[in-house]
């Protein structure tokens, strides 16, 4: 894998009035590569972002975004890269055409390409009906996806997108990631989303890092966060009638540390992965019937919830 | 089409693209042209403008009897535009109404709509510098109000010559233009101002009235305000001297040029009437034995020296308040 870094962020402090809004933060970004900031709101992810971005200057500690400091050459760095804002907007009484034209204008691209590229990028991200509308008209879902057409526009290095999937609903999201997905592997630009909705950017980032009050608590992949969190493996497993489960036989498996039972589920302490289907046909074979069995602690849902209640502190478990 | 025809006979167009213009200014101005120009409440207040300059210009025109017996026919076409009709205000009046009203409507939702509409922050994200966004707001809204303002002054004063049959004097023609600046400059004045009250509010409905607060005060309660004050210190009573009289007058004249409102009017009166002779009271022994007759124009200017260099320094230090407090504000809502 090519690791050529792209964005080094370090120690970087960014403070509003007594506030920490960023805490310490070294973090780099692989070139083409998808990364996923997650946090909830207010961890600090925007901020991250807007100094990347030279829009807001950091406290202390250093960024470099391709080789430039964004405090300095914010110009240029944002020559380079786009952002799509979390909360975007157009001006409604032009039209999603004409708001691409404004932009650009800006990007100062030469006049007699300006056309080509709009039209390109309309029907990419499926807003060829729409384009002559005016954007006052447009859903949500649709405003998105001009979002992401100004943010290409400029056809930009690195592409920084703040909550891009919020509001929208399952299929608009589905396209919406579809596109966003593509950019990063077929075009090879590198993309950092932010987002507190987990399972949608689990699904397309090569990497994540969890951010939580102004700190990253954890980066790697998904299945390296898994490994490090390693301390709750269970197995949790639903099934009837409750009376027939061989407590003894399962407790007595090797790796399996306890067996509780929470309401009609039942947990397994210890077992991962590989004892699942064991237990699983044990229980099969006294004639029990299985609704549910999952295995806790594998995917970023639990993952991220480990962090937050190591970070939160006073979470309930 | 230019492009295409260099393509075929092999012009290099990229030069063209070579060149690297930093910044985009000239973008934000142009579209901000064609906002301003484009939007509803811009075209209704121009329209209240013109029309009613227009009728009160050709009301003061029916009016020209008296005015020529008054005071002779000297620099009849720009006294008229001073000069009331029968039932209506002069033109200058309504202008100084009016012009106030259509720079705030320009400019009271100039950074502050872009906030709430999500769009600041992605024109900040393009390859611009932040001053070109205000700047070119600005300047945008500059350019709008010098166009209206010299295409309104000459139309009128082509409706003068024309239905008055009187050709303008050189002279005539340069105070006219002086007026038409003085009058750019003073609603230049609010559009800094409400563009100020766009960055300091975040709701475009707050600085929409406090501006509108800001306007009825100094064009309303100012003077009354002024006279009450000169009235409480020096009592102009039967009994008072001419000495009380005078700082009386001074005094109130003194707070009612705080108000831009009052160094326009004055200013504008001065210019387009060349018999004003000073702009304070004047003592009847200093009047007794003045040959009557019209001040020349370097005169009449020295006269609205201070208050042009008043409106310009008041419009400038406005907008260098609202460049800084643009320049720091943090971008996140």
């Amino acid at each position: 894998m090519d690791t050529q870094t792209i964005i080094e962020i370090q120690n970087l402090v960014k403070q509003y009035g007594s506030i920490t809004a960023v805490d310490n933060l070294n973090l780099s970004i692989y070139k083409g590569e998808i990364f996923g900031l997650l946090g909830p709101n207010g961890a600090g992810k925007t901020t991250t972002i807007l100094m990347l971005m030279g829009l807001c200057e950091p406290t202390s500690g250093s960024i470099s975004v391709a080789g430039l400091n964004p405090a300095r050459e914010p110009i240029l760095v944002k020559k380079i890269v786009g952002y799509m804002p979390d909360s975007i907007g157009f001006y409604g009484d032009m039209t999603g055409r004409e708001n691409l034209y404004y932009t650009a204008n800006l990007n100062r691209i030469p006049k007699e390409e300006q056309g080509k590229r709009i039209d390109f990028l309309i029907s990419k991200v499926g807003l060829k009906e729409a384009a002559d509308r005016k954007v006052r008209e447009y859903s949500r879902g649709m405003r998105q996806r001009l979002g992401v057409a100004d943010v290409l526009l400029k056809d930009p290095e690195v592409v920084f997108l703040d909550e891009p999937t919020l509001g929208l609903d399952p299929e608009g999201t589905a396209e919406l990631l579809e596109i966003i997905k593509e950019l990063g592997k077929k075009e090879g630009k590198t993309v950092l989303i932010s987002s507190h909705l987990l399972h949608q950017v689990q699904a397309i980032c090569d990497r994540v890092g969890i951010f939580v009050k102004g700190k990253l608590v954890a980066s790697g992949t998904i299945s390296e966060l898994a490994q490090k969190i390693g301390g709750e493996r269970a197995v949790e497993i639903k099934a009837t009638p409750l009376e027939d489960f061989p407590y003894d036989a399962i407790s007595a498996m090797p790796g399996v540390d306890s067996v509780s039972v929470q309401d009609d589920m039942i947990i397994i302490d210890g077992a991962g992965e590989e004892l699942a289907p064991k237990i699983v046909k044990a229980l099969v074979e006294r004639g029990m019937n299985i609704y549910h069995v999952k295995v806790r602690g594998s995917d970023l849902d639990d993952i991220y919830r480990r962090y937050f209640q190591e970070e939160g502190a006073k979470n309930d478990k | 089409m230019i492009s295409k025809l260099k393509n075929i006979f092999g012009i290099n167009t990229s030069e063209s693209t070579s060149k690297e213009i930093l910044g985009g200014i000239d973008v934000v101005f142009f579209k901000e042209l064609a906002d301003q120009l484009s939007s509803i409440r811009y075209i209704i207040l121009f329209a209240l403008i013109t029309l009613t300059g227009v009728v009160s210009f050709y009301s003061a025109i029916s009016n020209i009897g008296t005015l020529t017996e008054d005071s002779g026919t000297n620099f009849i076409l720009i006294r008229l535009f001073t000069t009331s009709g029968t039932s209506l205000p002069s033109f200058t009046w309504f202008l100084s109404l009016l012009g106030p009203l259509l720079g705030l409507s320009m400019g009271f939702d100039a950074i502050n709509a872009e906030q709430s509409n999500g769009t600041l922050t992605r024109l900040l994200a393009q390859p611009i510098y932040r001053d070109d966004v205000i700047n070119g707001k600005f300047f945008a809204r500059l350019f709008i109000l010098t166009l209206m303002t010299f295409a309104l002054g000459g139309f009128v004063a082509g409706m003068g010559i024309v239905l008055t049959g009187v050709a303008p004097e050189g002279e005539e023609v340069v105070r006219l233009i002086i007026y038409l600046l003085l009058s750019v400059v003073y609603m230049a004045f609010w559009v800094a101002l409400s563009m100020l009250f766009s960055v300091i509010f975040r709701q475009t409905a707050t600085s929409a009235l406090s501006t509108i607060a800001l306007w009825l005060f100094f064009t309303i309660f100012l003077p009354i305000f002024a006279g009450m004050v000169a009235d409480t210190l020096f009592p102009v009573t039967d009994k008072a001297d001419v000495l009380t009289q005078l700082y009386n007058i001074k005094l109130s004249q003194g707070i009612s040029r705080l108000s831009p409102s009052t160094l326009y009017s004055e200013a504008a009166v001065t210019i387009l009437s060349p018999n004003v002779r000073t702009l304070g009271p004047v003592l009847l022994e200093q009047a007794y034995g003045a040959v009557p007759g019209s001040l020349p124009l370097g005169q009449s200017l020295l006269l609205i020296w201070p208050h042009l260099t008043g409106l310009i320094a008041g419009t400038m230090i406005i907008f260098g308040i609202t460049y800084t407090l643009f320049m720091r504000q943090e971008i996140r809502a």
